[in-house]
């Protein structure tokens, strides 16, 4: 913290760290940090400030959350497709093993949730694990390194770790929701209306009630799965800036600091794994869920 | 934590990785995974049969073997058989010789001894001779018995 200058404060810092890069458009009128006036039409800008990006709303890009979420995409699809092309009936070794793996667990997974016949199911839990986790391993790259490098670079705010933005997190929850609401039509057809405003009292007097309630409990679902990944990760991410933050406490704060930032992160190998482990389970239960018929 | 366009992106991204891999990823390595799979069975059934033809090949080593000490037995007893007839007709040929050996001794003796007997004969008669020669000697009248002799001669 001590290389972003003497005059800012811890909690300059923290916001900092938890800003991401925003590109957007900001409306007429709006008065710039640097003084300039908005023109007519508005004008597509990286923002610069809470707020700037408060201004921008809904038209604006977390282009560090997004950059870092799809070079992560592709190197999972990269990997793999090396290691696809490479796959045979003949002995395996390293690389290849290791992922083969890491198909195998996840197939496992879905041959124990999900009873239907569905090709989509496997491959989607399999980019869900993967590609969360390593959303969630960037992480563990200590919380200085890459927003400084940025700030040297010219580059304001970079926000690395992808998980920690709710966008990135409801934006799978939502794919998922998607393919749910999909298969639950496709599969259950008109069954799937039925349900929904038939359970759990059976009686037409209830209908709209059951709706409220089973409408209720569907959103719920993409909720719960993206934010609980995203609270998770924002905590945890959180957590490695208050003990990043104690190293400008003072001389004596450095032995702490450091014992608490490895035993953090040794903790969070965990958190990390478990967290993509729990966002595939429940999306593998939620389509098992929508094909199954009642 | 604010909402805006990520939200538009990620979904985006998100159908394009998920179709990436169930086109690209997710078959290839499942189909070598089964595959190997299916080799690493079949690997093990052979091997399974190939213990199972091993325990079956050493019965038949066994059987066999037994067979043929067996044979040997046999042909060991009929050898031996074939041995003591031998012997036997051996011993039968010893003895006919030996007969015969005998036979032919006891004809040669026969013979000497008549021989002797012939021999013995004529050294008798030899002497005697000579003794009534002797005797006949001192009273011989070679005219009175010139006659006597001459009738012999004749006679013979």
């Amino acid at each position: 913290m001590a290389a972003t200058g003497q005059e800012k404060t811890v909690s300059d810092y923290i916001v900092h760290h938890l800003t991401n890069l925003t590109y957007g458009k900001l409306p007429e009128g709006f008065d710039r940090y640097d003084g300039h006036t908005v023109g007519a039409g508005g004008e597509w800008a990286f923002a610069h400030g809470a707020d700037e990006i408060a201004a921008m709303g809904f038209n604006a890009v977390h282009v560090d959350s997004l950059a870092w979420s799809i070079g992560l995409g592709v190197i999972f699809c990269a990997l793999f497709r090396w290691v696809a092309v490479r796959a045979s009936a003949e002995t395996p070794s390293g690389l290849v093993n290791f992922i083969e793996m890491v198909v195998e667990f996840i197939d496992n997974q879905v041959k124990d949730t999900f009873h239907g016949q569905n090709k989509l199911v496997a491959p989607l839990a399999l980019t869900i694990f993967v590609w969360v986790f390593l959303m969630n391993l960037m992480d563990l790259i200590p919380v200085d390194v890459v927003p400084e490098l940025m700030v040297l670079a010219g580059i304001e705010y970079q926000k690395i770790v992808p998980s920690t933005d709710p966008n990135i997190t409801m934006g799978m929850a939502v794919g998922v929701f998607i393919l749910m609401l999909y298969y639950s039509i496709k599969v259950k057809g008109f069954g799937f209306a039925k349900e929904l405003a038939l359970n759990p009292f059976n009686h037409w007097v209830f209908i709209p009630v059951n709706l409220f309630m089973e409408i209720v409990g569907l959103l719920a679902k993409p909720f719960s799965l993206g934010l609980r990944l995203f609270g998770n990760m924002y905590a945890g991410e959180m957590i490695f800036i208050l003990i990043a933050a104690l190293f400008g406490a003072g001389i004596l704060w450095v032995l702490p600091a450091s014992l608490l930032q490895i035993g953090w992160a040794i903790f969070h190998i965990l958190v990390i794994t478990l967290q993509a482990f729990i966002f595939m389970v429940l999306t593998i239960v939620y389509l098992s869920m929508a094909h199954e018929d009642h | 934590m604010n909402i805006n366009l990520t939200i538009i992106g990620q979904i985006v991204a998100f159908i394009a990785f998920v179709a990436f891999c169930m086109r690209y990823v997710w078959p290839p390595i499942l189909a070598a995974m089964e595959e190997r799979q299916q080799k690493i069975a079949d690997g093990l059934s052979a091997a399974d049969r190939a213990g199972h033809d091993l325990e079956l090949a050493q019965k038949a080593a066994v059987d066999r073997l037994a067979e043929a000490k067996k044979e040997a037995a046999v042909i060991v007893d009929s050898a031996n058989k074939r041995a003591s007839t031998l012997v036997d007709e051996a011993k039968a040929a010893a003895v006919v010789e030996a007969e015969r050996v005998k036979e032919l001794a006891t004809a040669e003796v026969e013979r000497e001894k008549a021989q002797a007997k012939e021999q013995l004969l004529a050294q008798v008669s030899a002497l005697a001779i000579s003794g009534a020669e002797k005797v006949l000697a001192a009273e011989i009248d070679a005219d009175k018995h010139a006659a006597i002799l001459e009738q012999l001669v004749k006679e013979q």
